[in-house]
């Protein structure tokens, strides 16, 4: 696998651009099932009603990967979320997320080799503010070699 | 404690501990509301056919349970970073608490930073994370 090639054709490119209207009765939702009180994210009455600062990670891309981003081998997991908030996301607006790859990088360790692909959604309203980004960080463990295999 | 402002703040202070709703209900309500409905998510028997334990909660959950614990500590505190880690799966229906720590201050700017820990019963961590906050000020 050559990262540096998948860097050079992939990295910070905008491979997806997916639009998404935010509602207050799935803002409340959200806040509510995640444990929050505070009535700016509970009561869309409420002079500051906004998004919870995660909110942005339920935002799902219209493609995962860029066209043409080579299979890796191994089992491919969610290892985790980023959110950096730069402005609140209020109820009403039509906003857009554009997804990039931030990075790409391998680790090795005893139990083989992980590589790491930060994909990131940038969200912006309607007058092309960032309001926030969402980095999920894809984790590609590669599969354990068959003893044999390994023994050779 | 609860907190108002940055001046409340003290390093290496624990932020109350609060239980994660991890009840299929709610997450039901939660993948419903954001557009993830999945039996994964929902269905502790279709969630086994898949060879998982059972019905798992969303990471992206977790990391509403870690943003809500911040709030619940300082109800004006504002989270400009947050960085959640899926350490291991966390399971409907399975008792898990959030705790969390003060780690730094910055006075100057009004910025905490805090860690936080989602764990089971058997004090395993399941999520953690780390936050940035800029917290209110006295006065």
């Amino acid at each position: 696998m050559d990262l540096e090639a998948i860097k050079r054709d992939f990295l910070h490119q905008v491979f997806d651009e997916t639009a998404y209207e935010v509602k207050a009765d799935t803002l409340v939702a959200y806040a509510r099932a995640c444990g929050e009180t505070a009535a700016r994210f509970t009561d869309p009455l409420a002079e500051d009603f906004q998004a919870v600062p995660t909110f942005v990670s339920s935002f799902q891309p219209g493609r995962r990967l860029p066209k043409g981003f080579p299979k890796l081998p191994g089992l491919g997991m969610d290892g985790g979320k980023v959110v950096t908030a730069h402005a609140p996301l209020r109820a009403g607006e039509q906003v857009v997320g554009r997804s990039h790859i931030e990075d790409v990088y391998a680790k090795t360790g005893r139990s083989g080799t992980m590589t790491f692909i930060v994909l990131r959604m940038n969200v912006y309203d309607a007058s092309e503010t960032l309001l926030a980004s969402a980095d999920t960080n894809m984790v590609i463990r590669e599969r354990a070699k068959p003893v044999k295999e390994a023994e050779a | 404690m609860s907190v108002r402002y940055l001046e409340d703040v003290e390093f290496g202070a624990d932020l109350p501990a609060i239980p994660a709703d991890t009840g299929l209900e709610n997450v039901r309500g939660f993948v419903e509301a954001v557009g993830w409905d999945a039996p994964r998510f929902t269905d502790h028997e279709a969630a086994r056919k898949e060879g998982l334990p059972g019905a798992l909660v969303p990471g992206i959950m977790s990391q509403g349970f870690l943003a809500a614990t911040i709030h619940r500590w300082c109800e004006a505190a504002t989270i400009e970073r947050i960085d959640t880690v899926f350490r291991a799966p966390m399971l409907v229906d399975e008792p898990l608490m959030v705790s969390a720590v003060v780690t730094d201050i910055d006075e100057d700017d009004g910025i905490v930073e805090v860690d936080l820990t989602v764990s089971n019963a058997a004090a395993e961590t399941r999520v953690f994370g780390t936050a940035r906050v800029r917290m209110p000020r006295q006065g």
